[in-house]
Order: structure tokens, then sequence, then C-alpha cells
């Protein structure tokens, strides 16, 4: 059964693709999607953003933007996005029970991501942040084949482990002509709330020596902060909910960072 | 001899457990690792067989990166950690020509190199087989249960940390269970908790509880709760022996209280 390469098509509507990505699981790569999203957004409030979550076995979105429920349908048989903070979402999450495991083998995984890229009516975005899964494989690989991408953002906390996974993520997006725009080094360190002393619990950072190795520049470098993910557990992502906190400045930062990096938008 | 179960490279393997997790990055690896560590100290022989194609771990944290893997007329030889072949590991990750080639491949390509790695490796006689697989319920989970089944595993062991989020994912992975007929021998709550290690007050910086809930509620045993511990961290990265060089570490007693559990369970008479 061999159809050949799908043809890269871009997204209806949508302006620029941004992916966040990394080889390694749990290192914040929907943490930052998430915070991303909502900073281009309060950097610059004339920006349409949406949020797409691909991430079809763990999709963590739904969780840290307080959406849940099936999408509804448009006129034209388009699955609507669901709203929050003012940014369009769709994920595996919402077409899934919340305790169903998706059990697929790859190609009705593809087809899934297939109705998660082409069916859903964004309406006129300039930027959408997809949240990829961990690793190197079918989702990947179907994403970057299907949709020209902008950027991939390849996020890692400083242990050698997860470079080395990142430093695979960075190889894929080159093999598949995909430019990556940088890395971001998430929990980076961690200060004591009582003492303030400062732990590197991951190691001190490795991703910045990995993105000189790999000629990338360090988009944002996130401390380990308890308010990050229990802003997350509730649903208020922390750009959302303490935007003046450090932590959200330094998510701030980051958009920015990437806005700078991302090729000029086609008009 | 069990006339059911396909003689062969499983044949010598006694117990085998798989350590799952719906989440990435919460230590199935590392759990993996310690786990086997911690069994060998108890005086077992033991098996590590990494089935995470796109990153694998084990070899790093075991120090047995860069080993060649070589063949003998049962199959592929596993890499020993040490002299006494106490230890033995496969993994892709023994495959790869660089450390950082990515293996970019889809699923019918994972899952035939999944099933030679279960029936292609001369494990010879083996206490324990442990199991690491990469994060979620896909093919590769799939092509494992699937080739162990008839070697009637032990069970799964599931990995969490403490967060919301991770608990959803992992809930997932329990329906995974009871959908496939893996038995669930626990659930293990990593990363809960970092002692300072200057004034000891302790942060739930992944918030705390999420594991041993998830387990009240879904009727499996709770094995333990795992804290940060910089030092094991390091210890992964270094390639060292954790159980045995740092026993005072903070995440020591939990680890070695699961490791008894893991010996309970395969002590106490089976299911069937």
């Amino acid at each position: 059964m061999s159809r050949g390469l799908p043809k890269q098509k871009p997204i209806e509507g949508v302006n620029q693709v941004i992916v966040v990505a990394s080889g390694k699981g749990g290192v914040g790569k929907s943490t930052t999607a998430v915070n991303l999203a909502l900073a281009l957004a309060a950097n610059d409030s004339s920006k349409s953003i949406g949020l797409l979550d691909v991430d079809v076995y763990g999709p963590s979105v739904p969780k840290m933007m307080n959406l849940r429920g099936n999408p509804e349908l448009s006129q034209n048989n388009l699955m609507k996005p669901l709203m929050n903070y003012g940014i369009a979402c769709m994920s595996m999450g919402f077409l899934v029970g919340e305790t169903a495991p998706v059990v697929w083998r790859g190609l009705l995984v593809m087809s899934a991501i297939e109705k998660l890229l082409r069916q859903v009516d964004w309406g006129q975005l300039d930027y959408l942040v997809v949240d990829m899964p961990p690793g190197t494989g079918d989702v990947q690989l179907s994403v970057s084949q299907n949709i020209p991408i902008s950027g991939a953002v390849i996020v890692s906390t400083p242990q050698d482990i997860a470079l080395t996974d990142a430093h695979k993520g960075a190889e894929m997006f080159r093999k598949v002509h995909v430019p990556v725009l940088g890395l971001v080094q998430n929990m980076s360190v961690f200060q004591c709330p009582k003492c303030k002393h400062k732990t590197h619990i991951f190691g001190a950072d490795g991703a910045r020596k990995l993105a000189r190795t790999l000629d990338l520049d360090v988009l944002g470098d996130i401390p380990l902060h308890l308010n990050i993910r229990e802003s997350s557990d509730n649903g208020q992502p922390i750009v959302f909910s303490q935007p003046e906190s450090d932590e959200a400045k330094a998510y701030l930062r980051m958009a920015e960072e990437v806005v700078r990096r991302l090729p000029s938008p086609p008009e | 001899m069990e006339p059911a179960a396909s003689p062969g490279n499983l044949s010598g393997v006694r117990h085998i457990l798989l350590v799952l997790s719906g989440k990435g990055g919460v230590g199935k690896s590392t759990l993996c690792a310690q786990l086997a560590l911690a069994l060998r100290h108890e005086g077992k022989k033991v098996g590590v067989l990494d089935v995470d194609l796109c990153g694998p771990s084990v070899p790093r944290m075991l120090g047995a990166q860069g080993s060649a893997v070589h063949q003998c007329d049962s199959g592929w030889v596993p890499v020993y950690m040490d002299q006494e072949q106490s230890v033995a590991l496969m993994s892709v990750g023994f495959l790869l020509e660089k450390p950082d080639e990515a293996l970019v491949w889809r699923g019918p390509k994972k899952n035939a190199l999944i099933q030679q790695f279960v029936s292609d490796v001369a494990w010879g006689e083996l206490d324990f087989l442990v199991v690491d697989t990469p994060p979620g319920t896909s093919d590769e989970h799939l092509s494992v249960v699937e080739a162990l089944r008839s070697h009637q595993p032990l069970g799964a062991l599931l990995v969490t940390t403490p967060q919301a989020v991770a608990v959803g994912d992992v809930r997932r992975e329990l329906t995974f269970c009871r959908k496939t007929g893996l038995r669930v021998v626990g659930v293990v709550e990593n990363m809960s908790g970092f002692a300072c290690p200057h004034c000891s007050e302790c942060t739930n910086v992944f918030s705390t509880g999420g594991g041993e809930e998830l387990a009240r509620h879904a009727g499996v045993p709770f094995l333990g709760s795992v804290p940060l511990d910089p030092q094991l961290a390091r210890s992964l990265e270094e390639g060292g022996d954790f159980m045995r060089d740092f026993p005072g570490s903070p995440a020591y007693p939990a680890l070695a209280a699961i490791a008894r559990k893991i010996l309970d369970a395969a002590q106490a008479p089976g299911p069937g």
C-alpha cells in the first residue's frame, strides 16, 4: 500500500507554524508550548494564536488550558477549536476520554494527526504553536511531511540524558529540512523558597553547551519553580495567572527570541 | 519446562517485569537501572531490555555506553556490566554508530526490532528481566506485550511523577494494562519532593501524593515515593552504581524498599 510521501500543504488560514519538540519526554514541551502561545499573545495583542496538541498518547494541553469537552462542528464540518485565555486550542485530548488510552498502531495515529491538522476551523491565525509528543517517530515525521513548518523550538533539561535526546530531535528536524530556531533550557535551577539556596537538580547549563555544539541559540532559560507547575496543574498557565512574575517574564523573553528568528511571514 | 511457552532465549528467565508510564520523563529508565542494581546487590542475576528505540537511556545510566554487541549461535550476546555477568543489558543504543544518531523509524520497523530483541538475545539464566519502555501506549508497547505474552511476565511497574498531567497519562496506562491483561505489580511516584541540601526544607516541586492516590483509586499496590535527588541524577550521568555508593542519599531508602517489594511479589504464588 504505497502512497508515496504526502505533499506538503499549508493549513488554511494559518500564517506560521512553530513546533515545540524535544527528543526526551518530561522536559516541559507542553508547559513551554502553552506558555509560548500565551506569551506570543501577551507580547503582541494584535496577533491571533492557536495551540495544537498532537501528543496523541499523552495530551497535556486540555488540563493546562483548563479546557474539556468535544469540539463542535462548523458549517462545513470542520472541528471548532476550544478557546481559553484568547488562544484557540485543539488536542487529541478533546477527542478521547480522560482515562482512555490511545492504543493505536501507526496508521490509525497518522489518520488522527491528519484530522487534527486538516479538519480544524482555525480561522485566520498569525501563529500556530504545535505541541509535539516526545521521540523521533511517526508523529514527528507525519507532521513535518504534511505541513510547512516555520521553525522548531527544542526543549531540554540540563542533564546529559535529556540533551542526547534533544540532539536527536534537532537532527531529525534537519533531516526533514525544518529550521531549528533554537533550544530552551528548562528546569535549569531550583531556588529553595525558604533559604533561597540554589540547587542545579538536573545539572548545570548542559543545554547551553549543546546549543554551542549544534550552533544553535538558547532562546530561554526557565527555572524549576513551584509556581510554573502549580499554575499548569490548575489550568491557569503562569504567563496568564502571574504575568509579573520572574518565571512569566522568562517566557515572554523567550517568545520574543522565537519571533525574532522566524522567517518574515508571507503576507 | 512449560510446554506452553516457546523454548528459546527467554526460557532461562524466571521473572519478567515491564516498566511503563503513560508520561515521558518520569523516571522509567532511572527506575529500571536502580532496580537492576538493587536486585543485583540482593544476589540476583538481572537483565535489562531497553525497548525505548528513540531515546535509549539505559546504556549510559549503567556505564555501558559505547559497548559493542556480538553474535553467538543463539543470537545476540547481551552486554554485561561487570566481570561476574550479574547484570546483562540489551538496547538499541548499542547498535547505533554514534550515540547522538537519531532513529527516525515508523512503526513496522520498530516492531520488527522489538520482536528481535525479545526473541534473539541470548539472556541465559536470569532471575529478573526488567524491560524499559518508551512513554505512551503505542506500537512499541503493543509489540512488546504481545511478544512477551507467552512468557507470562510477572507484571508491570507503573511510574509516575506526582503532578496532575503525569497522573492523567498514567491513568491511561493502567487502562492499557487492563485491556491487554497485564498484571499491575504496583505504582511508584518518582520526583516526589525536593529537600534543600542547605536548610532541609522540602518543596513539592512536582506536587505530592498523586501517585498514591492513583494507586488507591485503581486498586493496585503503591510501592513508594522516591524524592528528587541530585546525587542520583549525577550517578545516572556518570553511569555509576548509586545503590552501592550512596546508601545515605535521599532516594536510596525508597528505591531499596521498592526492590524488596518486587522480590516479595516475585516470591508470592502467581495469579494463574
